[in-house]
């Protein structure tokens, strides 16, 4: 497994500085990522700790119930429990356009490879990626198809923008 | 006709290189089947019970005759001579090689087609009225908003891994061809108090093993708001449907299980926070499409048609194809032709190349290169000169094509069933074939309208629900067996048909068509039609022939 991040023209593999801490676990130092339920019981500890804190959402957990709170968070994982289950594309995408998340997106869980422009037209930066062969492949998925239509919080212009020379 | 420019035609191009890519993969042994099968979907490739099948999309149901033709073309060169025109305005190939279908995918791009999104749980091709741009009283074309909306679905970043399918129809008219109200999401134009054109919003029509007839949520939505409010749905259904269970995944089981209220207001308050960001449509843009479908130059004609009424009044064969297969057209001296493509024995929908050909060659000569495909399996020559119907029928009947039952009890819509299906429980070709050899022309004609749908499974591809007889194929302990439901209709008056009681076999079922036949001419009215008869009468005397009890 490996975590990619997008940049242009491109992806790169980096570290992951985020442990991943179940709700029954304690906490270690440094950066960690909690589940929303842990994040709600939790959340004035969680918040006055040192380090930087992340959450996780289920596919059944919508960013509403920490859209308060992103402006503390270093990172937001969306998790795909089956790559079929497609609620974190609607989520990723209230996250950046409807509650203006600024900090890293990251989409956890079954994400194949083959989905990745669809993730990072809906606003994911990372990427968690089973399969290390798939890495050198991730460029030329992303960018594969030159012509969107649909306005996203990419900033990509779309066909109509473009045939208007918007 | 909508032409591609630059900015489609690199999209299509590019997703043929994408596919090609994946199939090498999947052909080297890279990826799985298991990882292969989401991806094949996209493009419309299913693994059928002998082979693979490939679907391609016909936007709205339109196409030219260089389009027709290169139907044929891979029909004959990548298939077995023959494609299956489906439900919803598509063709299915039924023996591509997997290794072929990069090379047929390049072939349909070159004519500004392709396969994507006719399967897989996404936005599916758009389907609309096949007299559009032709029928009388329609308010406006509505294969501009169909384009609008092929273009916005295409790729949806958000919307391509649903909980289930989604398909859309568009109609601009009142008299319904394109089944809109059993669609999940159903627009008819219309025009408000003050004149203003725009659409009323169905959502949640759908057939399946739970039927329900579409919802209006929305009475009036303004055109430059129709795709945020369509982007509104979906990102209501995308979140609130349901995951665990296939069969309740479509957005007709969401608004079921959420109520209509509570689902509209949703609906309403993501559309609020959306309607004035980019979705909102530029003039311009519509404008840009609209002009696409500007009508044909046609010719200023006299309505009156004296060779056509002459050949009427000396044929009767003729005179009956003019009755069933000929529609009105707006324009003086022009007619809309509908080719059946069900001539009796035949399966339902299936064309060969060299009919496909015949009928490109047709529409250049006759209806300005326009065809269209309609939802119940026929072919469609939107604007035909009067005065060129005689020849017209000449040139049909050479090639078969002048079946005049058009409306009448052998046109069928059947779904391809056991013969070709791996989810059917029954084959349904087999009782249509029987059922369109059974009745002579003449007796269909003398029972008048009749819409008999079969599917060959509960997940009703054959529109079973919404036939005045629906007739369903199940399994009862390894046997085919079929269920019979009466009085179903997918038009503007849209209703569910009920079961009438205990199923048949194969040979009882095609007798008890007979016996609903028999009863309702007996029953009916004037020149009533088989629905309406049953809507007066009721199950009874129906269900009484049939079983020789009520």
């Amino acid at each position: 497994m490996a975590l990619l991040e997008r940049r242009d023209g491109g992806a790169a593999v980096i570290d992951d500085r985020f442990t991943r801490v179940d709700d029954e676990a304690s906490l270690p130092d440094g950066p960690v990522i909690v589940s929303v339920s842990r994040f709600q019981a939790e959340r004035d500890a969680l918040l006055s700790r040192d380090g930087e804190l992340g959450v996780w959402l289920e596919s059944d957990e919508s960013p509403t119930e920490i859209a308060e709170d992103l402006g503390h968070l270093a990172v937001v994982a969306c998790n795909f429990p089956a790559f079929n289950d497609g609620r974190g594309f609607s989520y990723a995408r209230l996250l950046r356009e409807r509650y203006g998340y600024e900090g890293e997106l990251r989409a956890i869980g079954e994400v194949m490879l083959e989905q990745a422009p669809f993730m990072v037209r809906s606003g994911f930066s990372t990427f968690e990626i089973q399969d290390l062969s798939d890495i050198a492949e991730f460029k030329a998925v992303v960018e594969e198809v030159r012509t969107v239509y649909q306005p996203t919080g990419d900033g990509r212009a779309t066909a109509i923008q473009r045939r208007l020379g918007r | 006709m909508y032409r591609y420019d630059e900015f489609d035609h690199a999209l299509v191009q590019d997703r043929v290189t994408q596919f090609r890519r994946q199939v090498e993969r999947r052909m080297k042994g890279e990826i799985s089947e298991e990882q292969f099968r989401p991806l094949r979907l996209m493009n419309g490739l299913y693994l059928q019970l002998h082979a693979y099948m490939l679907r391609v999309a016909i936007p709205y149901g339109t196409l030219d005759s260089r389009q027709m033709r290169k139907l044929a073309y891979i029909a004959r060169r990548y298939d077995k001579g023959y494609g299956h025109f489906t439900t919803r305005q598509n063709i299915q190939y039924n023996w591509p090689k997997l290794e072929e279908t990069p090379d047929i995918l390049a072939e349909l791009a070159e004519v500004e087609m392709h396969a994507i999104q006719t399967s897989g749980n996404c936005i599916r091709n758009v389907t609309s009225d096949q007299y559009a741009g032709a029928a009388k009283g329609e308010i406006e074309d509505p294969r501009i908003w169909c384009e609008i909306a092929r273009q916005w679905s295409t790729l949806h970043p958000e919307f391509s891994f649903l909980p289930r399918k989604f398909k859309i129809a568009i109609t601009g008219c009142e008299n319904d061809r394109a089944a809109v109200k059993v669609h999940d999401i159903g627009m008819i134009m219309k025009r408000d108090a003050a004149g203003e054109v725009g659409f009323e919003v169905l959502v949640g029509g759908g057939l399946g093993r739970t039927p329900f007839v579409g919802k209006s949520i929305r009475e009036f939505l303004p055109k430059e708001h129709f795709l945020s409010y369509m982007e509104a749905i979906l990102r209501v259904y995308n979140q609130l449907g349901r995951r665990d269970n296939k069969y309740k995944a479509r957005i007709k089981v969401t608004l079921h299980e959420t109520g209509q209220e509570e689902f509209t207001r949703l609906v309403e308050e993501e559309w609020e926070a959306i309607k004035d960001s980019t979705l909102k449509l530029p003039k311009e843009e519509i404008d840009r499409i609209a002009v696409h479908f500007e009508p044909p130059e046609w010719k200023a004609l006299d309505d009156a048609a004296p060779t056509c009424d002459a050949r009427a009044a000396s044929d009767p064969g003729f005179a009956a194809w003019l009755r069933h297969n000929v529609a009105e057209h707006k324009t003086p001296g022009y007619a809309i032709v509908n080719i059946s493509v069900k001539p009796p024995g035949e399966p339902p929908g299936d064309v060969t190349d060299v009919q496909m050909e015949a009928m490109a060659d047709m529409a250049d000569a006759y209806s300005f290169s326009e065809l269209r495909v309609t939802h119940v399996q026929n072919v469609t020559l939107p604007h035909v000169e009067k005065e060129q119907l005689p020849a017209l029928y000449d040139d049909l009947a050479k090639h078969g094509l002048a079946t005049a039952n058009v409306g009448l009890l052998s046109d069928i819509i059947c779904c391809p069933g056991l013969d070709y299906c791996a989810l059917a429980n029954a084959r349904s070709i087999p009782v249509a074939q029987e059922l369109t050899r059974r009745y002579t022309l003449e007796r269909q004609q003398e029972i008048g309208d009749m819409q008999i749908k079969i599917s060959g499974c509960i997940n009703a591809c054959g529109h079973h629900h919404v036939g005045n007889i629906g007739i369903l194929g199940v399994d009862r302990k390894g046997e085919e067996h079929y269920q019979v439901q009466l009085g179903g209709s997918a038009s503007e008056d849209a209703s569910l048909g009920k079961i009438i009681g205990r199923g048949f076999t194969a040979e009882e079922v095609v007798e008890v068509v007979d016996k609903l036949l028999d009863t309702y001419v007996e029953l009916r009215e004037g020149d009533e039609a088989f629905i309406d008869t049953y809507r007066r009468v009721g199950m009874n005397p129906f269900k009484e022939r049939v079983y020789g009890t009520a």
